[in-house]
């Protein structure tokens, strides 16, 4: 599905992200770990093209997309949430997945009923004509699962969706989640709850500050001596 | 030889006009770096303050470069007041453009230059001070000299008094602890906050101080220009082009940027022709904002980083 | 009732000029349905897709030239020059948008502000073909009465009101609206901003165009101070719509009523001509202040106010 390769990305000497490799396969949950600062968002900025890789390629399904524009990544398949939530603030939750599934729709009627089948889908259908700045935070994180979905990705990037949330909304997005997946899309997600990664990783990347220092299963994750160090030690 | 003469007077010209420049880019930058807006009022200001000179100069015969002893504080207080009642309340309404701020001084400057026009009337004017006239050659010091050069002695204390200001503004901001402040702010204020620092007392103090600076280059400006209502207006598309190109809140780079353009202006004016300075302004403009998005400021950081 | 009001106002409109009314209120009637338009075409570039410019005097005038060079250089009807300045406002739109679109917020609005001031130096420069500031006058208008002038507009305005309608309502309506709320977010939905941000730019700029060379046959004199004039058109195309209401269909007609109808207010009252910057700038900081979504977007704001609420 995606392949990483080599891929860094400095910012006026600094490396955020040095020589990462990995490649994320076809209908797997694939997460990302790492302490704060590890290049984890910027990894993400990178393969969503937000910014252009300074060295190193990234291929989706084979076609190299590295340096192209996030809209083109987004045609391509590719769709993405970001950690601090942008919805379409004075827009209507249902406008705002109209707006993304446009991309797809033929017509308005086809954005709209793909709109409403992905707010059902994300349990906000209830939430639909609220304005996006109203929605508490939990269902902003929501929206935005709702938001890439109707742009109906092969690959979804989650980045921190379930930070700030409380148990019962995690376990819906989980819920969600797990769905998504069963519908045959390919997941990469960034998460900081240990728990939660751990639950529904297929595989996990761990980074640290910048570099890739281990990749695996949960299990091998949370035997791994390095990652132990570096990155679990202190939480225990 | 000739074309030499032209050249080396141009280039002085435009030094000088620009390091006036660099003054009116300093006031803007500074309220741009902590108040993260852009002043459009800023040209007007600085008419305002070319007023009280000018009435300084006629009814009490004050001289305009001691006027600025006089208008940069009337207009410290003029910026705080506009700060605290105007600009504050729509930082906290919510509308759906952002830039409303902009739009905010706009409407500011307009009803500063209106007033100007009602009570002083469109009438050009100016302070004929008795040295006016004098200007120094090049060949008076050095009458071997192979070419011309002249400079106006009005031009000279402008510019000297510009680069004296500058100083101490850069003193002020660097070393003072309220200067710091300032520079906390405009760099983050969320973390200013959290170190204690009144935000709201630094965002007051720097548009008075941004107001006060455009107002001594405005006493700077009285002796060499004729003052009319509208003039705001081209100042302060000046200030912002100098903003721009000097990198926005970049101190230094204002001051680069005012004497580049004042350079770049003065060479138009002689090469081009003397209608064509403006379009050569705004050509600098956009082409420092697709070429150079961090303006000049964006170079000297570059290089300091070696990369 | 708030269904039939298109209706009611467009019945309004044409049969006005059969009321027998004087050729001053048709000129203010004319100049109002002009400013609408012109404020609906900012509208959809600021309003709704969030690029706001300060400079659609560069687009005004650039039609207005466009008649006017045909007139007097080609000695071709200026008429020609409402169709025409399709084509040349076009053109030169899309290449200041190659400029400035890629500026974002504050930016653009002064990259639009210094290229509205660009064409006016250069018109001012370029004598050979714009006459300078001497200007251009058509030796005689097309029609003494007022009345084609008028249905002429009115026409152009209703037929802008429909497209601007129609576009709001498809896909670039939507997209408009998300790069305006979040370019990034927009950006990585798929959305091309770039493209769609030229698009907004082109058809504002073209519509504000159209009505420039409207003005140039209409009023039959232009110079560059009045056509590319910062206050007089630039900030009063922004006002109109931000005492309008930024974003919604009827702004930029409530908001060119109020400001046309202030405008000879302040003409006709002695003494008070010169303070009209005064008034206009400071009616813009009370809108700012107090109704930052304009008359229409705070309209329950306004009823609140004078204790009109009903329940």
């Amino acid at each position: 599905m995606l392949e990483v390769k080599n891929v860094s990305k400095y910012f006026g000497g600094l490396a955020a992200v040095s020589d990462v490799s990995f490649s994320v396969k076809n209908n797997e949950i694939l997460g990302i770990i790492g302490p704060n600062g590890a290049g984890k968002t910027t990894l993400f900025n990178v393969i969503n093209g937000f910014y252009k890789p300074s060295k190193g390629e990234i291929f989706l399904n084979g076609v190299s997309i590295g340096g192209k524009k996030p809209y083109q990544i987004c045609q391509a398949g590719m769709a993405r949430t970001f950690q601090i939530v942008k919805p379409l603030r004075r827009l209507s939750v249902f406008d705002n997945v109209v707006a993304s599934a446009f991309l797809r729709a033929k017509s308005k009627q086809e954005a709209k009923q793909i709109a409403e089948e992905v707010l059902k889908f994300t349990e906000l259908y209830e939430d639909r004509d609220t304005l996006s700045k109203g929605l508490p935070l939990g269902k902003r994180k929501r929206l935005e699962i709702a938001r890439a979905l109707a742009t109906r990705p092969k690959l979804l990037l989650l980045d921190e969706s379930f930070a700030g949330l409380n148990p019962a909304e995690l376990d819906k997005s989980i819920e969600i989640i797990k769905k998504i997946k069963e519908n045959g899309i390919t997941i990469m997600i960034i998460e900081h709850h240990m728990k939660v990664i751990m639950s529904i990783s297929d595989r996990i990347v761990v980074l640290t500050y910048g570099q890739k220092i281990a990749e695996g299963t949960p299990e091998e994750i949370r035997n791994n001596p390095e990652v132990v160090e570096a990155y679990l030690g202190g939480e225990g | 030889m000739v074309q030499l003469e032209v050249f080396l007077q141009t280039l002085v010209s435009g030094l000088l006009l620009g390091g006036l420049y660099a003054l009116i880019g300093l006031g803007m930058t500074l309220i741009m770096g902590v108040m993260k807006i852009i002043n459009l009022a800023h040209g007007e200001l600085m008419m305002v303050a070319m007023y009280i000179a000018y009435w300084l100069f006629t009814l009490l015969g004050i001289d305009p470069y001691l006027a600025v002893f006089i208008a940069s504080p009337a207009l410290f207080i003029l910026g705080v007041l506009i700060q605290k009642y105007l600009i504050t309340p729509v930082i906290k309404v919510e509308s759906i453009l952002p830039e409303n701020q902009v739009i905010l001084t706009v409407g500011i400057g307009m009803v500063l230059a209106s007033l100007a026009t009602v009570f002083f009337k469109s009438d050009y004017r100016s302070t004929p001070v008795d040295y006016a006239s004098v200007t120094w050659y090049l060949t008076d010091y050095w009458a071997n000299s192979p070419i011309e050069l002249s400079i106006s002695l009005l031009w000279a204390v402008s510019f000297f008094f510009s680069i004296m200001i500058t100083i101490a503004m850069w003193f002020f901001l660097s070393r003072t602890d309220i200067g710091k402040s300032i520079r906390a702010t405009s760099q983050d204020s969320d973390a200013a906050i959290l170190m204690g620092i009144n935000v709201n007392r630094m965002r007051s103090l720097s548009f008075g101080l941004g107001a006060a600076i455009v107002a001594a280059a405005g006493c700077l400006f009285i002796p060499l220009y004729y003052l009319y209502p509208a003039l705001g207006g081209q100042f302060t598309l000046i200030a912002f082009v100098i903003t721009i190109l000097g990198g926005l809140g970049s101190n230094v780079g204002a001051i680069i940027g005012g004497l580049v353009l004042g350079v770049f202006e003065s060479m138009t004016s002689t090469y081009i022709g003397m209608g064509w300075a403006p379009v050569g302004r705004f050509s600098i403009f956009i082409a420092a904002l697709i070429f150079l998005p961090g303006g000049i400021a964006s170079l000297l950081h570059r290089r300091r980083f070696g990369k | 009732m708030k269904k039939y009001m298109p209706f009611i106002t467009l019945g309004f409109f044409l049969i006005f000029p059969m009321l027998g009314v004087s050729t001053y209120v048709m000129h203010i009637f004319i100049l109002l349905l002009m400013w609408t338009t012109i404020g609906m075409s900012w509208n959809l570039l600021s309003g709704y897709c969030g690029q706001v410019s300060f400079g659609h005097a560069a687009f005004f005038g650039i039609g207005a030239y466009t008649s006017g060079i045909l007139y007097s250089k080609l000695s071709m009807s200026p008429w020609l020059g409402l169709p025409l300045s399709v084509f040349t406002v076009g053109i030169l739109s899309f290449i200041i948008g190659l400029a400035v679109l890629r500026l974002r917020g504050p930016f653009f609005a002064l990259a639009t502000l210094a290229s509205g001031e660009v064409f006016r130096v250069t018109a001012e420069n370029m004598e050979w073909l714009t006459s300078g500031t001497l200007g251009i006058m058509l030796q005689q208008r097309l029609w003494v009465s007022k009345l084609p002038y008028y249905y002429i507009i009115l026409s152009i305005t209703v037929a802008v009101f429909l497209l601007m309608k129609y576009l709001l309502s498809t896909k670039l309506g939507y997209y408009f609206v998300a790069i305006r709320e979040d370019q990034d977010a927009a950006e990585s939905l798929g959305i091309n901003t770039t493209l769609y941000k030229t698009i907004a730019l082109i058809v504002s700029a073209v519509v504000t165009g159209i009505a420039g060379a409207f003005y140039m046959n209409y009023m039959g004199y232009i110079d560059p101070h009045i056509v590319f004039a910062l206050h007089d058109i630039s900030i009063i195309t922004i006002m109109i719509v931000m005492v309008g209401g930024v974003a919604t269909q009827w702004g930029p007609f409530i908001g060119a009523v109020i400001m046309v109808l202030l405008q000879e207010v302040v003409r006709s009252i002695p003494g008070l001509g010169a303070m009209h910057q005064a008034i206009f700038g400071g009616l813009l900081i009370f809108i700012i202040i107090f109704l930052p979504n304009g008359i229409v977007g705070d309209f329950k704001k306004i009823k609140r106010f004078f204790g009109l609420r009903s329940a």
